[in-house]
């Protein structure tokens, strides 16, 4: 049970660094195209190790809930397919739309 | 020929929704049973062919091939994660972004869709823009580096072909 | 146990505020819309990590249906502000 619940940790602290890290990218970065770059795959990973983690802790804590990791799992599944597809149809839009991109030594936006 | 596909899609779509029905409502009676059984028809008579197309040769080999490719893509997530924690947390933030774009031989929805979302979620690139007609991708890059992981390495492109045998 | 899903969800709102800046600041409608998105991404897992914390499984069941409603929400305001219109 011991290492069961330091893996939990792990992951779960993994998983909210990269939130965390996703969040520093949006305040930090200089134009709208880069801060997507932050938040498409920090939060993706981010939100997806949390959910496992919490996942194998159920796995091992209420096992008497068979049904619970599956829902956790295609949750998870979800989020990998959704998260990278949002991120491309705001970014399509901007695109069409005329935002121009952010290159090197410009000030930021 | 036709037929059968057709009714191949219908019976995948079918299991899917049932499944999905079970695991959302934990309940085993025979009331619920029947109820998700009737939905389910119901949805895939209405839209078996937007989830698997009417063709239905070979389709159980790509699923599996797409369920091997998954670990690999995981690492690459893992290894682009770190890579945009190093650039956002690096107290001078190297990045120097621009905008390509490169033609793959590509053509299924399947396939496009695959590879728009692995090159979102691999090392500093994100797919604006897919022309499906010609299989043109316009991507944006964060640095120099990645662009050309992208463009001259073709690892992905190439495994994502040998997925959904497009050569 | 209990104590760190709590830490967690703490860090995990402080995140969310984080975020809320750039929602609430950030010029142009873009870089709303994008915010808007990050803070439901991050809200699941909030939710998720909740439901452990107050044992209540009902609330995995509300955070599917909010992946589902951040996903279609997001794709409907970029497909309303590329074109002006949503049914077209």
């Amino acid at each position: 049970m011991l290492l069961v619940n330091i893996i939990v940790a792990l992951l779960l602290a993994g998983g909210v660094f990269f939130l965390l890290v996703g969040s520093i990218g949006l305040l930090r970065l200089p134009d709208f195209y880069t801060r997507l770059h932050a938040t498409g795959k920090c939060d993706t990973l981010g939100g997806g190790l949390i959910i496992f983690g919490l996942l194998f802790y159920h796995l091992f804590h209420y096992s008497h809930h068979p049904l619970v990791p599956v829902r956790l799992l295609f949750l998870i599944f979800f989020i990998f397919i959704a998260n990278p597809a949002a991120t491309h149809a705001i970014m399509k839009a901007a695109y069409r739309t005329g935002v121009k991109p952010w290159t090197s030594g410009e000030e930021r936006r | 020929m036709k037929k059968e596909g057709k009714w191949f899609g219908f019976f995948i779509t079918f299991g899917v929704m049932c499944l999905f029905w079970i695991v959302l409502s934990g309940l085993l009676t025979a009331f619920h049973l029947i109820a998700g059984g009737i939905c389910s028809a119901l949805v895939a008579f209405l839209s078996h062919d937007l989830l698997v197309e009417g063709k239905s040769d070979k389709t159980l080999l790509k699923f599996w091939r797409l369920l091997c490719y998954i670990p690999w893509e995981l690492w690459q997530i893992v290894l682009a994660n770190i890579d945009v924690a190093c650039r956002v947390l690096h107290p001078k933030m190297p990045i120097d972004p621009c905008v390509f774009e490169f033609e793959t031989s590509l053509r299924g929805d399947w396939a496009l869709t695959t590879l728009a979302n692995s090159i979102t979620l691999t090392p500093g690139t994100i797919t604006i823009n897919v022309e499906p007609e010609r299989g043109k991708f316009q991507v944006h890059a964060i640095a120099k580096e990645s662009a050309d992981a992208l463009l001259v390495d073709q690892t992905m492109q190439r495994k994502v072909a040998h997925i959904f045998m497009e050569s | 146990m209990i104590t760190l899903f709590l830490a967690v969800a703490l860090l995990i709102l402080v995140s969310i505020s984080l975020s809320l800046y750039r929602g609430a600041v950030g010029p142009g409608v873009f870089n709303r819309v994008a915010a808007v998105n990050v803070v439901g991404t991050k809200t699941i897992a909030l939710l998720v990590i909740l439901g452990y914390f107050f044992e209540r499984p009902l609330f995995f069941d509300i955070a599917i249906l909010y992946a589902m409603l951040n996903f279609i929400g997001t794709l409907v305001f970029a497909k309303y502000v590329e074109r002006g219109d949503v049914c077209s």
